[in-house]
């Protein structure tokens, strides 16, 4: 039908299967998830605000989703203090090491979630690998609890989406031009003025970037959540769940996933502005 | 237009490169400091990128390295700068050696050839960049950038970002924000690359001008002949890490020290042959294409031998074949003391005429002839004898 179409111009009938797909498959079932959380009750009877009303009106619910934008929140600073020295580090590293440094980067990236998560598991559990270290060198008596615990959730998230973070952060550096380090060097700055000054304003796209990817989906990380908090504290994709498959009450689960959209893309569009105001975004 | 003595306010008197010279900044910037390389190397890994250069640039002086790409040029360029740290020698700025400086406390300011403006600073900011970083306050950096840009006459460009600037005013602010600072020395490189031509000549008289009020020593480099010989008071040639030679453009283009330079500096025929000594004048070389030139010196090779001598357009005069066999003895010398060819091209350019010749032999020589000259123009397809001008100081090099 559109292909056949001649005012179509190639470049819009490449991107039509894209479209198509966006239609399908991400913007119909938003539409479908609005309409059923605009309902009175399980049944879908009854149109209505009231999930919203609900979910606004408790302070329960109000503490899950402000507990799940604080984890992102840790997550994305976590991220950004590990990951910013990582990406100076790749593109100040002699190539042969970029190469190896790269790997280790995107590894996370190429095991699934779960698997990563179990590792974790692993490591942080009453016989994990960190309290039989700290046993058997003697420093604790008994094993620390450091699973499930609301730091184990942040620490583990970090790890995790640092990829999201770093790689952007790696394209922002690796596009400053190198002079302009040295430009700042030759003028008599040292070098936390230089990186200040110069490096850091001008990798600001990148770690904005960097800092919603890990923001966006450490909000939305249902298995580390869950797994490595172990359910002592609620978070809004397990709240999401618990609500959909166990008390079959979709109008509120898709409430639920609503809010935290628009409350993620509040913070895209925050961002976006803030990157707007600083002079390197306009720059790059 | 600010006057020398001028530029640098006496309110200003805060930005001294290293914290030894508390000198007011009117000093600072007229009393300039001599550079002195000694014995420099460096290598990559196993490549030689600079083998033993020594050169002694005096106070005030404007020094252009000039070389082909790939000729360590620029790697000398960073090492004075202390963006890099050279495998042996010793780099002196003034009476201090700075080996083991550091870029930030060498006081040398440095243009790049792209002019590395900060994007996300306006024109001002970037001009004040170097005094705020080191501690003069925000009013008076601010001041003092405004001074800057009025002497690079972008006085009106302040609140500007670097995009919105052409080529040329960009390097007009790259050269106020080094030399808002006060460096003891000027590096430029390359700092007119990226310019059109016109543009090129006008920005090359304007820093010309610049650093002659302020009296810095600089160093350009560049692989511009023309740019180097119109700036530069002398001129180092340099070659595969080596200085080939270090003179004044002059010295550089009359009395070429290698064959490189011969070639490099301007054009250059090359025609090989034997020298041998004849009484006078006292040498002739005698050209493996046939003939023999006659020449008052012999530099710098005056050894007997196989040689390669070159010569420039100007150094050589056409007289016409027939007239040089017809007259008979009375021309044997000029017939002995030339070189049978064939013109091939003629072009007028101006005030001279450019010969493109063929010689018996195959090579190519190129004769320029002012316009005015009493001699006969030739045509395509005449056949001529060259023959070298007397005195014309022609270069002989040992070859083969």
């Amino acid at each position: 039908m559109a292909a056949a179409n001649p005012r179509l111009t190639p470049p819009l009938a490449l991107g039509l299967p894209l479209g198509v797909f966006f239609v399908v498959f991400v913007f119909a079932p938003l539409a479908l998830l609005l309409w059923v959380s605009l309902h009175e009750d399980p049944t879908l009877t009854r149109f209505g605000f009231g999930q919203y009303v609900k979910f606004l009106g408790d302070g329960f619910n109000l503490s899950v989703l402000g507990g799940t934008l604080w984890l992102g929140l840790r997550v994305t600073l976590l991220a950004l203090v590990i990951g910013f020295p990582l990406a100076w580090l790749y593109t100040r590293a002699a190539p042969r090491w970029q190469g190896l440094l790269l790997v280790m980067i995107v590894l996370p990236l190429l095991t699934s979630a779960v698997v990563r998560t179990f590792a974790w598991v692993v490591i942080l559990g009453r016989q994990g690998i960190i309290n039989n270290a700290l046993l058997d060198l003697g420093l604790i008596s008994e094993p620390l609890r450091l699973l499930y615990t609301p730091g184990a959730v942040v620490v583990a998230l970090a790890q995790i989406e640092l990829p999201l973070m770093v790689l952007p952060l790696i394209t922002a550096l690796a596009n400053i031009d190198p002079n302009l380090r040295q430009a700042s060097l030759a003028l008599g700055a040292g070098h936390w003025r230089t990186f200040l000054r110069v490096t850091l304003p001008l990798a600001v796209p990148g770690l904005l970037a960097g800092c919603l990817l890990v923001f966006a989906s450490s909000v939305a990380a249902f298995v580390t959540q869950t797994l490595v908090g172990g359910g002592q504290q609620m978070f809004m994709p397990f709240y999401m769940y618990q609500q959909a498959v166990q008390a079959n009450n979709y109008p509120f689960a898709a409430a639920i996933a609503i809010l935290l959209l628009i409350c993620v893309l509040a913070v895209v569009v925050l961002v976006n502005s803030l990157g707007r105001l600083s002079k390197g975004f306009v720059h790059a | 237009m600010l006057s020398p003595t001028a530029l640098p306010s006496p309110s200003s008197c805060l930005v001294s490169p290293r914290p030894s010279s508390t000198s007011p900044a009117r000093q600072t910037a007229l009393v300039s400091t001599a550079i002195t390389l000694d014995d420099i190397q460096h290598r990559y890994g196993n490549t030689v990128a600079v083998e033993s250069v020594s050169l002694t640039i005096a106070a005030g002086e404007l020094v252009a390295l000039l070389g082909p790409s790939g000729c360590g040029k620029t790697t000398l360029l960073r090492i004075v700068a202390g963006l890099m740290r050279q495998s042996e020698g010793t780099v002196r700025i003034g009476d201090d050696i700075v080996d083991a400086l550091p870029t930030n406390e060498r006081g040398a300011g440095i243009v790049f050839q792209n002019y590395a403006l900060f994007p996300h600073m306006t024109v001002a900011d970037n001009v004040a960049y170097g005094l705020r970083a080191r501690g003069v306050d925000r009013r008076r950096a601010h001041d003092r950038a405004a001074e800057m840009l009025a002497m690079v006459r972008m006085a009106n460009f302040g609140a500007r970002y670097p995009r919105e600037l052409s080529g040329g005013q960009q390097q007009r602010v790259a050269l106020a924000r080094t030399l808002a600072v006060q460096p003891r020395v000027l590096l430029l490189d390359e700092p007119f690359a990226a310019l059109d031509k016109n543009l090129r000549l006008d920005m090359q008289i304007e820093i010309r001008r610049i650093q002659r009020e302020l009296g810095i020593t600089t160093i350009l480099v560049t692989h511009d002949q023309e740019e180097a010989m119109s700036m530069a008071d002398r001129i180092a040639v340099m070659h595969a890490g080596r200085v080939e030679q270090f003179d004044t453009p002059e010295t550089i283009y009359d009395r070429p020290a290698s064959l490189f330079v011969a070639t490099f500096i301007g054009t250059a025929n090359l025609l090989p042959g034997r020298l041998r000594v004849a009484d006078d004048p006292r040498f002739a070389v005698a050209c493996d294409d046939g003939g023999e030139l006659l020449l008052p010196t012999a530099t710098p090779c005056s050894r007997p031998g196989q040689v390669m001598l070159a010569a420039r357009p100007e150094h050589l005069t056409l007289v016409p074949e027939a007239a040089a066999s017809a007259s008979g003895s009375d021309t044997a010398t000029s017939t002995a003391s030339s070189l049978s060819a064939t013109v091939e091209m003629v072009l007028p350019l101006g005030p001279s005429l450019v010969y493109e010749l063929r010689t018996g032999g195959g090579t190519t020589v190129k004769v320029t002839q002012p316009r005015t000259d009493q001699g006969i123009r030739f045509n395509a397809g005449d056949r001529v004898r060259v023959a070298l001008r007397p005195g014309a100081p022609a270069s002989v090099f040992a070859h083969g």
